[in-house]
């Protein structure tokens, strides 16, 4: 393979969502010469997905204080959550939202021209008190508002953008360095290589993991399994938060409002199965109840479908005039996706996973963490990580709505602040580790192989249906086990996967067959720490540990790709400047 | 590879979007019903794509309209096609 072209900067960002787009424009304004590298155009980016808002503690509607922010996100996550990134997280939030007033963001307004904050679940006033209003909102396109803002902020302050190129890998010399990584220019199919002092991954989740998903086809994880690949551990990858009732195979949510208005779930013999989990609650338990009741009536054959992999939702009892009164966008959407009308025709249901907790291991500067020399969490020189991707730990073992938008503005500009210090500090490019490169050549150069073998679509539809089956909500050593050598076996089948198109220009097929590479990795994360997590906490739900369990459990889970190995190191219950929450019994 | 497959791979990526709602939607449609396209009806996706995904959101799934009559006429076909 010929030599790649090579750039030099002295950042490259791999992703352009919020985190990605927040890091740069704090760079970018410093003067230092950013590269964003997204496979997507920018405003693509999954951040556009979010409808809820930012959490921060401006006490506009109700008496607020960053503490509660505080405790409220601490108990969230099941008491998982490094308390001093939290701390650190929950003190910056209102000025990070004034920030992004000042940018040009259009939040919406109460009569008195005040931010408007909205109530959310899990947000409380006085440590688990009355309802908190925290939540700040552009209307219902908050994402969206704030990623076209920070979009053009970055365009003003001239950052280098590379759209529509895929990384490959990162590069790393023999000292455990990041120089920069080797991207893919998707038009041409030519590689690129982009030498950078700092390297910051912000890459976003990895909901494609699963067959039912409400992510966008974009999540697959591209950055973690970058970090895997260079030799670096993912933390509390068991952790992925999932919603009882997305459209089957599809994703897109169905509100908890359609079973509010009545609506109820019955599996293939018509049975009301909720009753037989929740007898009092039925189909209005929480959550994870839910979820489980589900999966467990698929996995015994009860499921609908020639697959057998779904339940149905009822509405079709309360009449054409409620649906179409109260519920409408579900109307909407089931017209749309399924051509029924949920008036007459019952929606095929499933568990949708929707975000992952865990991912790269930084600290509250955004620094990757390793314990690579001589602590837990040396930080990685060179390396950084931000948003979806990144594990601080903000979320614990469960996120809370609005904190996410939160957690990439904050720490995608902590990130760039803690760059810019390293880059006052470090003028010249270290050399690059060719042999780093030739790995990097070597991975794309496999997709060229011609001949007969499996195809990338198979592969994909079986890995996703394995994770669906063996890692989503009904979690037992049984169940894991079999998924693990499953997957191990799947695993194996990659390097016989063939594309039939090795063209150059425009090749999505070999965008596809890199991403499902990336996906491999990442559920072997997923469903090693899952297995080995004996214990039931937030998101992480194991049949046959159904408690938390703190003296053995109060830890994060490190996976590395080499033997599969795991490693666990302790949570940081210190916070910065006030006491620790001990842990409670999480009840609402 | 020919160059109607290039550009139906162009196509496809474009079909990828921040929201899965959009992916599924854009995605079904080009996969069903690109070959059939005529060059003008290709030109209107490929404008269609352009815009942002806000946008195409109002119009895919919150009843707006475009004031492009085009535009409107494909986001029509894509709403009625089996995706």
């Amino acid at each position: 393979m010929k030599t790649p072209a090579r750039r030099r900067f002295d950042t490259l960002i791999l992703g352009a969502g919020g985190a990605g787009l927040r890091a740069a424009l704090q760079l970018a304004r410093a003067e230092a010469r950013v590269a964003v590298v997204s496979k997507v155009f920018p405003t693509r980016s999954h951040t556009v997905a979010a409808q809820g808002g930012v959490n921060a503690a401006l006490g506009n509607v109700s008496p607020d204080n960053w503490h509660w922010h505080m405790y409220d996100t601490v108990k969230g996550g099941d008491y998982l959550g490094d308390q001093d990134a939290i701390e650190y997280m929950c003190r910056a939030a209102p000025k990070i939202v004034y920030e992004l007033e000042h940018f040009g963001v259009p939040f919406s307004r109460l009569d008195n021209g005040r931010i408007y904050q909205r109530p959310f679940g899990g947000m409380t006033r006085d440590f688990g008190g009355e309802q908190a209003a925290r939540t700040c909102a552009a209307a219902d396109r908050t994402g969206h508002a704030i990623l076209h803002t920070l979009f053009q902020q970055n365009i003003r302050a001239r950052t280098h953008f590379f759209d529509e190129y895929f990384a490959i890998d990162l590069l790393r010399d023999d000292e455990g360095a990041v120089l920069g990584a080797l991207v893919l220019e998707i038009e041409s199919g030519e590689p690129l290589l982009i030498e950078a002092k700092t390297t910051l991954i912000a890459s976003g989740g990895c909901g494609q993991l699963f067959r039912t998903t409400t992510n966008a086809h974009i999540n697959t994880g591209d950055g973690m399994a970058m970090v895997l690949r260079a030799g670096l551990p993912l933390q509390d990858m068991e952790f992925f938060q999932f919603h009882p009732t997305g459209i089957a195979g599809k994703g897109m949510l169905i509100t908890e409002g359609a079973r509010g208005e009545g609506g109820y779930l019955v599996n293939r013999e018509g049975e009301r199965f909720m009753e037989r989990y929740a007898p009092h609650a039925r189909d209005l338990a929480s959550r994870d109840v839910v979820s489980r009741a589900i999966a467990t009536e698929i996995r015994e054959g009860r499921g609908c479908g020639p697959q057998k992999d779904h339940v149905l939702l009822k509405l079709d009892h309360l009449g054409s005039g409620v649906v179409a009164q109260r519920l409408p966008g579900i109307r909407d959407m089931c017209r749309t996706f399924l051509h029924i009308d949920p008036a007459e025709t019952p929606i095929p249901v499933a568990p949708t996973a929707h975000y992952v907790m865990g991912g790269i291991p930084t600290n509250r500067f955004g620094e990757v963490v390793a314990p690579e020399k001589t602590g837990a969490e040396d930080p990685v020189p060179g390396l950084y990580a931000a948003g979806e991707c990144a594990c601080v730990s903000v979320h614990g073992a469960n996120r809370l709505g609005g904190n996410s938008l939160l957690d990439i503005l904050v720490f995608g500009r902590a990130a760039g602040k803690r760059i810019i210090e390293f880059l006052s500090e470090h003028r010249n490019h270290r050399p690059l580790d060719e042999a780093a490169v030739e790995r990097a050549l070597q991975r794309l150069a496999r997709w060229d192989r011609r001949g007969d073998g499996e195809s990338v679509a198979t592969l994909r539809d079986e890995l996703t249906r394995l994770m669906e089956e063996h890692a989503s909500v009904f979690r037992t050593e049984a169940v894991m086990r079999d998924g693990v050598d499953k997957l191990r076996a799947l695993r194996a089948r990659i390097a016989d996967v063939r594309l039939r198109d090795t063209s150059r220009v425009f090749n999505t097929a070999r965008i596809e067959a890199l991403e499902l590479e990336n996906l491999v990795d990442i559920s072997m994360a997923t469903l090693a720490g899952a297995l080995a997590r004996e214990e039931s906490r937030g998101a992480h739900s194991r049949i046959d540990f159904p408690q938390r369990d703190d003296a053995r459990w109060m830890k994060h889970s490190l996976y590395w790709r080499k033997d599969d190995r795991l490693e666990w190191k302790p949570v940081r219950t210190k916070p910065l400047s006030v006491d620790s929450f001990p842990p409670k019994e999480r009840v609402y | 590879m020919p160059s109607d497959q290039a550009a139906l791979n162009r196509v496809r990526w474009q079909c990828r979007r921040g929201m899965l709602e959009l992916d599924l939607l854009l995605r079904g449609f080009v996969e069903a019903h690109w070959t059939a396209l005529d060059s003008a009806r290709r030109d209107d996706l490929e404008r269609l794509l352009r815009e942002p995904d806000n946008l195409l959101l109002e119009w895919f799934h919150r009843g707006a309209t475009p004031l492009d009559p085009r535009l409107r006429g494909l986001v029509e076909q894509i709403l009625a096609g089996d995706v």
